[in-house]
């Protein structure tokens, strides 16, 4: 079962220099707040997705929901 | 896995390119089935912005795919003029910031009260197409 630590995990690894809040400690509910250098320039819904992608294939399955905010994160320098 | 003729997803396409708002969701705007999809209905409801909405419970095959079209796993899912908006989360972010209305090319809600009944029955006209 996925916790929100690992999730956190991931999508910090799959993002670089993104940083994410991920809460949600049913193993199947998650919400997350993610801030990413990568989302500068991109309209929300490929925000999103590039988070989504990251759990592709689990999201509504071993994923139930991932309510998701996403932020443009400054780049660093 | 064959790219053969699928009439159900040429439904959906033709759909959501004749219809300038097109919201898929789970039960009708006036009985949601589900708390996002009943969120993302009362935004549009409340900037009177008129929509067109697709239950997609009567069939599985409808989300089935609606998703595989719009490579986007979840239900509500907004679309505007041709292109996927976002589902609940992203609807309700630019509801209020105020970006939904200016992309409906509407008044932001002056209150978020949900405006009653108006123009009922009309949106549902697309159900009968997809079934």
């Amino acid at each position: 079962m996925a916790t929100s630590e690992e999730l956190k995990q991931r999508i910090e690894a799959a993002l670089p220099g993104a940083s994410a809040q991920v809460s949600g400690d049913d193993g199947q509910h998650f919400a997350a707040v993610v801030a990413a250098p990568q989302f500068e320039g991109l309209s929300r819904i490929a925000q999103h997705r590039l988070v989504m992608d990251v759990f592709a294939g689990e999201l509504g399955g071993s994923i139930h929901a991932l309510s998701l905010q996403t932020k443009v994160a400054a780049a660093a320098k | 896995m064959s790219e053969e003729t699928n009439p159900l997803r040429d439904a959906i396409s033709e759909a959501i390119a004749e219809n300038p708002v097109i919201l898929f969701m789970k039960g009708t705007p006036e009985q949601p089935m589900c708390g996002f999809s009943a969120r993302t209905a009362a935004a549009l409801q409340s900037l009177d912005a008129p929509f067109a909405a697709v239950d997609i419970l009567p069939d599985p095959r409808i989300r089935q795919e609606l998703s595989a079209l719009s490579q986007w796993p979840t239900i509500p899912q907004l679309f505007v003029r041709g292109e996927l908006v976002g589902g609940a989360d992203i609807v309700a972010e630019m509801y209020e910031s105020g970006e939904l209305a200016e992309l409906l090319g509407v008044e932001p809600a002056a209150q978020p009260e949900p405006a009653a009944e108006a123009g009922g029955s009309a949106p549902l006209s697309i159900e009968n197409r997809l079934s």
